[in-house]
């Protein structure tokens, strides 16, 4: 399991998972679960469109995705948020149906890009990846502060002149380019779930920022371990052990939170609601 | 006379597809409107779209275990909705969490049983017919029951309607009044699971989200009650499948060596170019007159507030 | 009188949708002064706060901040909204919440030094606040959660500071509690303070000024210049009675005349 083409997939899972769960925490932390969702099925579109003239697909990924982010930000200033997100998404759904009548793609192409082939990654696309991830990290590192202020409490950053408004656009063009890096690897449909699953747990295992933060990316990584590995033997799709583990760490977490506040209302020993 | 001709290409009212279609994507933006206004007010947006991509997992499941296509995007919307309801409390936030983990979960089961479609049954096409599905290619036998069902959810909105109507706008005056603002949520999604199943099977998935939000987040831009709305978003669910339709016969014949551009493209692109235009002073002017002259407005409260449920 | 007074109101106007929210308002505060914004719900002290703040564009008039001109990166006011709801899920601890008062507008990723983290100690003492410094936010009550947010306000010094109705929902020994604190605060760390509120009678011990806003027009002074009959009646543009029993205010119109402009607590008695 770990020799040959299986190192590839090692190494790109790992780096994804931890880019899903630096990105992943500000998604949760933000509410930006529908948005998580819009841009990389929108990308997928780009990717089909990219294919129907010839060009990379990555490219097609990164412009429709980058336009959601952009989309779904400026229409959001006049409209609900949600509304405007499905909006968007449907619209370039419709697209990608488009250019793929148009075009002459074959169905395992499509079930990759929209449920990922991490089997399938060559030793070549890993250095983009790692590049593009390390970008995201570094814009996320750039604007923890900001991000942290204007997901809490937007009214008291936008007196202290932080615009919480272009601090939302930023953030959706870095979930964009999240999303572009970790499409090919895991799908469009499926980075949704990592971005989603490690995070929501995490925080419940912790008060402190950082420690959620940290915690959201260990159990990325080792929800896309366990499912490399589940998918190994199995010959399931990868894509399918991502969300179930996501889906169950979520689980943990509230039985925990649920089990730990339980405990509270008993009247067991101080807790101070301090944990890890 | 030309003119005409241009526009409906030969052979377009006489067409068996074309009627069929034409039907079921009325039927379908009909009931969508009416769920959707009452969707996009609630800011369940996601959760709406969530169950269309449910539905369509349970589409492929029941494509696997052999069960009717119909009790698989509906059931499996059902389930969904329950499972959001279960997880999901209140405040808006740990429900979008709630509907992100069921819409994650239920696309890792899609993904599972496409992959076994295909190592059972080496059909092809199979992701694409299920995720884009085709209203030309619907069975004509299945109408009856598509509007029957249509009817059924219709009548539930009905019969909830004061207390839905009331829970949207306020929490306290449905404290107040006694009404069970966890079950007539539930009892709402369930309606949306119902109806965004049939939609998803009859329409595709895209669409089936699209005729859901569309034409009634456009509506409750420009109107200020829920009837209104309910009426302007029924119009241009309808109009802008109709007009779909016809473009998408017709790109038939404008495409020269293909098959056409998908209807949902063009459904989609006219619900979207009608939200844009929506949002132009001009048109929004244009509205209040008319509702002002014209359209008998009921006396129900005003749009503008959104309900933090 | 040297000093240039902290913030300078002039003839502020306000409209929206054709409505005038504020018709030119005009007052001033001083460093360290304690003014209470008075008026009823809907008579615009939120708006007034909004442009003060910069967060809301004024039809006409002036806004200064210590003589200069209002800039959105000011950072000599502090503000403390209404309404903050923080989700429980949320994994951050008071103390983060007000240590990120300091550096919220900085990039990157520093960690704090030993000097900020002996800041945040003492803002927490000073608010009162040490008991539930490693809660989460979103887990404290109403009350604690107003003290994390005015410590994270004032930890970074800011000559005024602004609160947005923080006695609305707070019942009458909180109340207490949140003047007697804020006068503290104010006295103690030499900061203004602006406080948005529609009964004043909590107020009266500790405001040096008071602002008395009513439809959109607002009379400023001290409490005994400004809530008298005269001053009132004419802000109001009807007759009203100011009487003053037991050390407390009470603001009546006449029999027939609408009392709901006057702001008062409905259960207001006499303790």
């Amino acid at each position: 399991m770990f020799t040959g083409f299986m190192v590839n997939a090692w190494e790109a899972a790992t780096i994804v998972a931890t880019v899903a769960g630096v990105v992943g925490f500000f998604v949760v932390l933000r509410g930006s679960a529908f948005p998580a969702h819009a841009i990389p099925n929108g990308a997928f579109a780009g990717a089909a469109g990219a294919n129907l003239i010839g060009l990379n697909p990555l490219i097609g990924l990164g412009v429709f995705s980058l336009g959601a982010a952009f989309g779904i930000g400026a229409l959001s200033r006049r409209g609900r948020k949600d509304a405007v997100t499905a909006l968007a998404l449907v619209m370039m759904l419709a697209l990608g149906a488009a250019f793929l009548s148009l075009s002459t793609q074959y169905e395992p192409e499509i079930f990759s890009l929209l449920f990922g082939e991490i089997l399938g990654v060559s030793s070549s696309q890993i250095l983009p990846v790692a590049l593009l991830g390390v970008v995201c990290i570094i814009a996320v590192g750039v604007l923890y502060r900001r991000l942290l202020l204007t997901s809490l409490a937007p009214d008291i950053a936008a007196a202290r002149g932080l615009r919480p408004q272009r601090v939302e656009t930023a953030f959706l063009i870095i979930v964009a380019c999240a999303t572009t890096m970790t499409v090919p690897v895991v799908g469009a449909l499926l980075i949704f779930t990592l971005l989603i699953g490690p995070a929501a747990a995490a925080r419940c295992f912790t008060n402190r920022t950082e420690r959620a933060m940290l915690g959201s990316v260990v159990i990325a990584l080792l929800t896309v371990w366990m499912a490399i590995a589940c998918s190994y033997e199995t010959n399931w799709p990868v894509g399918f052990y991502v969300s179930v583990f996501s889906a169950s760490w979520y689980g943990i977490g509230r039985a925990y939170v649920a089990w730990h506040t339980t405990r509270v209302v008993l009247g067991e020993p101080p807790a101070s609601m301090e944990v890890g | 006379m030309n003119a005409v001709r241009v526009f409906f290409e030969p052979g377009f009212f006489a067409s068996g597809p074309v009627h069929v279609a034409l039907v079921i994507g009325a039927v379908t933006a009909i009931v969508s409107a009416v769920v959707g206004v009452f969707t996009v007010v609630r800011g369940q947006s996601f959760a709406g779209h969530a169950l269309t991509d449910v539905a369509t997992t349970g589409g492929s499941g029941a494509f696997f275990f052999g069960i009717s296509p119909l009790v698989g995007f509906i059931g499996s919307g059902v389930i969904g909705a329950g499972a959001m309801d279960l997880i999901g409390v209140q405040r808006v936030r740990s429900r979008d969490m709630a509907t992100g983990i069921v819409l994650g979960s239920a696309t890792g089961l899609a993904a599972l049983f496409l992959y076994l479609d295909a190592t059972k049954s080496a059909t092809t096409g199979a992701t694409q017919q299920i995720l884009f599905g085709s209203i030309f290619t619907i069975d004509p036998s299945t109408i009856p029951l598509v509007v029957i069902l249509s009817a059924l959810t219709l009548a539930v909105i009905g019969l909830i309607y004061r207390p839905l109507l009331i829970s949207s706008f306020s929490a306290e005056l449905t404290r107040a009044r006694g009404i069970n603002l966890r079950g007539v949520g539930l009892l709402f999604m369930i309606a949306m699971a119902v109806s965004v199943g049939l939609s998803s099977i009859a329409v595709g998935s895209i669409l089936s989200t699209a005729l859901l939000i569309g034409p009634a987040a456009t509506s409750v831009r420009l109107t200020s009650s829920i009837r209104a709305a309910m009426v302007l978003a029924c119009a241009l669910g309808v109009v802008a499948a109709w007009l779909g339709v016809l473009f998408a016969y017709d790109s038939f014949y404008w495409i020269p060596s293909s098959q056409g551009l998908p209807v949902s493209f063009f459904i989609v692109s006219l619900i979207f170019v009608f939200y844009l235009v929506s949002g132009l002073s001009i048109v929004r002017r244009g509205v209040d007159w008319l509702t002002r002259n014209n359209l008998p407005i009921g006396s129900t409260p005003a749009l503008t507030s959104k309900a933090e449920l | 009188m040297s000093d240039p007074p902290v913030l300078e109101v002039e003839k502020i106007c306000v409209s929206f949708s054709g409505r005038k929210i504020l018709d030119e308002v005009s007052f001033e505060i001083r460093e360290g002064e304690f003014t209470g914004l008075i008026g009823s719900n809907g008579v615009g002290k939120t708006t007034l706060l909004r442009t003060i703040l910069g967060m809301q564009r004024p039809d006409a008039g002036v806004i200064r901040v210590l003589a200069s001109p209002l800039s959105p990166r000011s950072r000599s006011l502090g503000y403390v909204p209404q309404k903050i709801a923080i989700d429980t899920d949320i994994p951050m601890r008071a103390r983060d919440f007000v240590a990120l008062g300091l550096d919220a507008h900085r990039y990157g990723f520093a960690r704090r030094t030993a000097h900020q983290h002996q800041l945040v100690e003492e803002m927490l003492h000073d608010v009162d606040a040490e008991r539930f410094a490693n809660h989460r936010v979103g887990s404290l009550s109403g009350g604690e959660q107003q003290r994390v947010f005015i410590a994270h306000a004032l930890i970074s010094q800011p000559r005024l500071l602004l609160l947005d109705e923080p006695l609305a929902n707070l019942d009458p020994k909180s109340v207490q509690e949140i003047v007697a604190l804020l006068h503290r605060v104010a006295r103690d760390h030499r900061v203004a303070i602006l406080l948005s509120a529609h009964e004043m009678n909590a107020l009266l011990p500790v405001m040096d000024r008071i602002v008395y806003v009513t439809d959109g027009r607002a009379a400023s002074g001290t409490t005994d210049e400004v809530v008298r009959s005269e001053v009132l009646s004419k802000l109001y543009g009807h007759h009203v009675d100011v009487l003053k029993l037991h050390g407390r205010v009470l603001v009546v119109a006449e029999p027939g005349q609408d009392n709901e402009d006057i702001p008062q607590h409905p259960t207001f008695t006499v303790s």
